[in-house]
């Protein structure tokens, strides 16, 4: 069962690579905003003159 | 300042058409081996004969047999229909939600191109039998890296486009996609590691009870980072756009998001319930399964309730249609996998048809369902046109649910009642069915309905074929689409001061998730322990490697598929000890490069099929297997008569296996070996071929089917094997 040793650390790694992924996004406020980001992609951004009215 | 700039919609066209052009061509591959399971040997004289003849006739040719087209149906809708959908949703949303044209064309066009590449080679090794034997890693070496390339190349694409983002924020959506890419690349790279001994063939580095469990955190894995990531971001994205709403709670896609990543990873081992994986494996694997309900069904929720107060439009909407569908199998199949995961469950339904209902519930429910959705509401907004016909699809719509009704409901309740069949006892303690072919022949009512559900599940597609093609017709593509945003803005300055852990004090919810995963690590941690505890695999000394002809015809058991249909893994349960024989032990399958446990018992396990019967009867049923199991679903393995056995492989195979560990320089070979091989190869089919003579069969000692003839009686006698009367 010596593989175990290899999936638990790869898993790990993983694991860890996604911790500091998160802790850095809350950090730098990545989740600050619980709201906005859900509205703002329903806008379609194409440019102002193109906008239908 | 505001800056204009293009989106790039050239590059998700060309995803979106073969998305389609390879899910038809895996449906159909589905469509074919669904009749063949079914119809193979079906007698001339059948009122239905010519109706199923071309697949049966397919089912008689050497390369597009059951056990060569299974893997070419799983890994084209895997990783070419769904693989595809993936890229074409990717391509499309990252650029939106970033606000920025993909990082560079040319990779788009390399990456789009390698990855058509890899379907194609796909397409052609595996009719040809080149597989590492491996479920849905099946592809062999030289196409594993440029897999392995190509994903890379993706992977600078997309965190270039994250790097030159016009907006902070990273939508949910995106860190799906974040965790598809690095997660599939450490499970593709870990479960491929393999020693080639040819351009066409390899060994799993890892043996037996190992492979087992690399394959299974692989292969579940796969499911959760390839079938269920990367399309919960499509969900995430693609729902609101449908309904024009935002998703329901944005709080709660992001704990959705956390929670599965960190659970989803060590499942894998509860599709090795009472196998021969360590006890204390199995339970982990249990533990997070059940675990895994709470974030599954909090996504899928999120996703339904999107639709609050909308459901009127889902009415008239054949998009949100797809999409509930979709949505509602999500949830479906994520409450069945933990359940499957409980030990009494899975002593159940494991080895069945339930299995493969409910893969398709997953599959043809959630990755079909929504794949069609995002296809119907993309294509007139690439095509700057309507959708030709609403009609239509709705009417593929219907045609798609009701598939899914007829190929799941059949298959559950033929899981259920041919389990129930295999663990019948009479009163006085014997089988019931005794022979398994009978349990077989009494669902085969249920592979009938199945067969139609997969016909009525792929006319749905052929429509949606002539809707995107009306629909393109009517349109034009806009390659570049203009879009405008301001730049982003440096990042201000961090909010300085304050005590570190003032951050999270401040967000309950993000502290009490990283809470969880400091336990599931830690938890870990403590268990290390055990893995130190060499018992884990008790050595037996009577099982030895297998001769060079045996491991020859082991390799043409891998080439054909076998372990399509057989498994090789006796569980510990009466109804099994008594039709099979002894319980799968971890020792006896050091040797085995890669393991052969497989998943579904199509036919009877074969663990213990040595002592069973002798080589005629194997010479016999191999060639038609009717003429010694009457009614045999199993196809005719004739080219096995005729093709030469390859001994030039022989010494290459030896010292392969020599350099994984496989002993043999020791009793009973001897250093040097290798080279000796192939004069004990020829000893041995001499020896089997006088046997045959006996029984008034007249074989060729150079045919394929004595390798094949030797390693069948040979597996599971390395141990003491209890009296078995019939399986």
């Amino acid at each position: 069962m010596s593989v175990i040793f290899l999936l638990i650390a790869v898993s790990t790694v993983v694991a860890l690579f996604f911790l500091a992924a998160f802790v850095r996004a809350v950090k730098s406020g990545q989740f600050d905003d619980d709201r906005s980001p859900a509205v703002r992609m329903l806008n379609e951004d194409s440019p102002r003159q193109n906008n239908n009215p | 300042m505001t800056e204009r700039f293009q989106y790039d919609n050239r590059i998700v066209k060309n995803f979106l058409f073969v998305t389609i052009l390879w899910g038809i061509v895996g449906m159909l591959v589905g469509l074919i081996i669904a009749v063949q399971m079914v119809a193979q040997n079906t007698p001339p004289d059948a009122w239905y004969f010519w109706i199923v003849r071309p697949f049966t006739w397919l089912g008689e040719l050497e390369w597009t047999k059951f056990g060569r087209l299974r893997p070419l149906h799983t890994n084209a809708v895997i990783f070419a229909f769904v693989g595809n959908a993936i890229f074409a949703g990717v391509y499309y949303s990252l650029q939106r939600l970033l606000k920025a044209r993909m990082f560079s064309d040319a990779l788009g066009r390399i990456h789009f191109w390698g990855w058509q590449l890899i379907i194609v080679l796909a397409a052609v090794t595996l009719p040809l039998g080149m597989t590492t034997g491996k479920e849905y890693a099946e592809l062999e070496w030289p196409i594993d890296i440029l897999i392995t390339l190509v994903w890379v190349v993706f992977g600078i694409n997309m965190f270039g486009t994250i790097l030159k983002r016009r907006e902070r924020h990273l939508y949910v959506a995106i860190w799906f996609y974040i965790a598809t890419w690095v997660t599939v690349a450490m499970l593709h790279i870990t479960n491929s590691i393999e020693l080639p001994i040819s351009l066409t063939k390899s060994y799993s580095w890892y043996a037996g009870v190992q492979d087992a469990l690399v394959q299974w955190w692989y292969g579940h894995n796969a499911v959760a980072f390839f079938l269920t990531t990367p399309f919960l971001g499509l969900m995430y994205y693609f729902m609101p756009k449908a309904a024009n709403r935002p998703v329901y709670s944005y709080k709660l896609s992001i704990i959705h998001f956390w929670a599965l990543i960190f659970l989803y990873i060590w499942a894998g081992p509860h599709h090795l319930l009472y196998s021969a994986l360590p006890d204390w494996a199995q339970s982990l694997g249990t533990v997070f399964s059940i675990m895994l309900i709470a974030p599954s069904w909090g996504g899928m929720l999120n996703g339904l309730l999107t639709l609050r107060g909308a459901w009127d439009r889902v009415r008239e909407d054949p998009v949100l249609k797809f999409m509930v569908v979709a949505v509602t199998c999500y949830g479906m199949a994520t409450l069945e996998g933990p359940l499957l995961s409980l030990k009494s469950w899975n002593a159940m339904a494991h080895f069945t048809d339930w299995i493969i209902a409910h893969v398709h519930i997953g599959g043809i429910g959630w990755n079909g369902m929504l794949t069609f959705g995002i296809v119907y509401w993309m294509v007139p907004r690439l095509f700057g046109t309507k959708l030709y016909s609403t009609k239509l699809a709705n009417a593929h719509f219907w045609l798609g649910t009701l598939g899914i009704v007829f190929y799941a409901i059949p298959l559950y309740l033929a899981g259920f009642w041919q389990s129930g069949m295999w663990k019948q006892f009479t009163p006085d303690g014997y089988l019931v069915y005794k022979n398994f072919l009978d349990t077989v022949m009494e669902i085969k009512p249920a592979y009938w309905l199945r067969a139609l559900g997969g016909l009525l599940y792929l006319s749905g597609a052929f429509i949606m074929v002539y809707n995107v093609v009306k629909t393109v017709k009517s349109g034009k593509l806009i390659a570049n689409e203009d879009a405008e945003a301001p730049a982003l803005e440096k990042v201000a300055a961090e909010e300085g001061g304050g005590h570190w852990h003032r951050w999270i004090e401040r967000r309950p919810i993000q502290m009490l998730v990283i809470s969880l995963v400091l336990v599931a690590i830690g938890g870990l941690f403590e268990m290390v322990p055990t893995f130190l505890v060499k018992s884990n695999i008790p050595t037996i000394s009577s099982v030895k490697p297998y001769t060079p002809l045996e491991l020859q015809g082991r390799d043409i058991y891998v080439r054909e598929g076998c372990y399509t249909c057989h498994s090789q893994m006796v569980r510990p349960f009466r109804s099994e000890t008594e039709r099979y024989g002894e319980y799968a032990k971890a020792g006896e399958f050091v040797y085995d490069h890669p393991f052969q446990w497989g998943s579904r018992r199509t036919g009877p396990d074969l663990l213990r099929e040595g002592g069973k019967y002798g080589h005629s009867w194997h010479y016999y049923h191999m060639y038609d297997p009717t003429s010694m199991s009457p009614g045999s679903l199993m196809p005719p393995y004739t080219h096995l008569y005729e093709h030469d056995l390859d001994t030039t492989t022989t010494k290459k195979k030896i010292e392969a296996m020599l350099t994984m560990g496989v002993p043999y320089d020791k009793e009973p070979y001897s250093p040097g070996f290798s080279d000796r091989a192939n004069a004990h190869l020829m000893q041995q089919s001499d020896a089997i071929v006088a046997g045959l003579k006996k029984d008034n069969i007249d074989a060729d000692c150079n045919k394929e089917i004595i390798a094949l003839i030797a390693y069948l009686p040979r597996l599971g006698t390395d141990i003491q094997v209890k009296e078995v009367t019939q399986r």
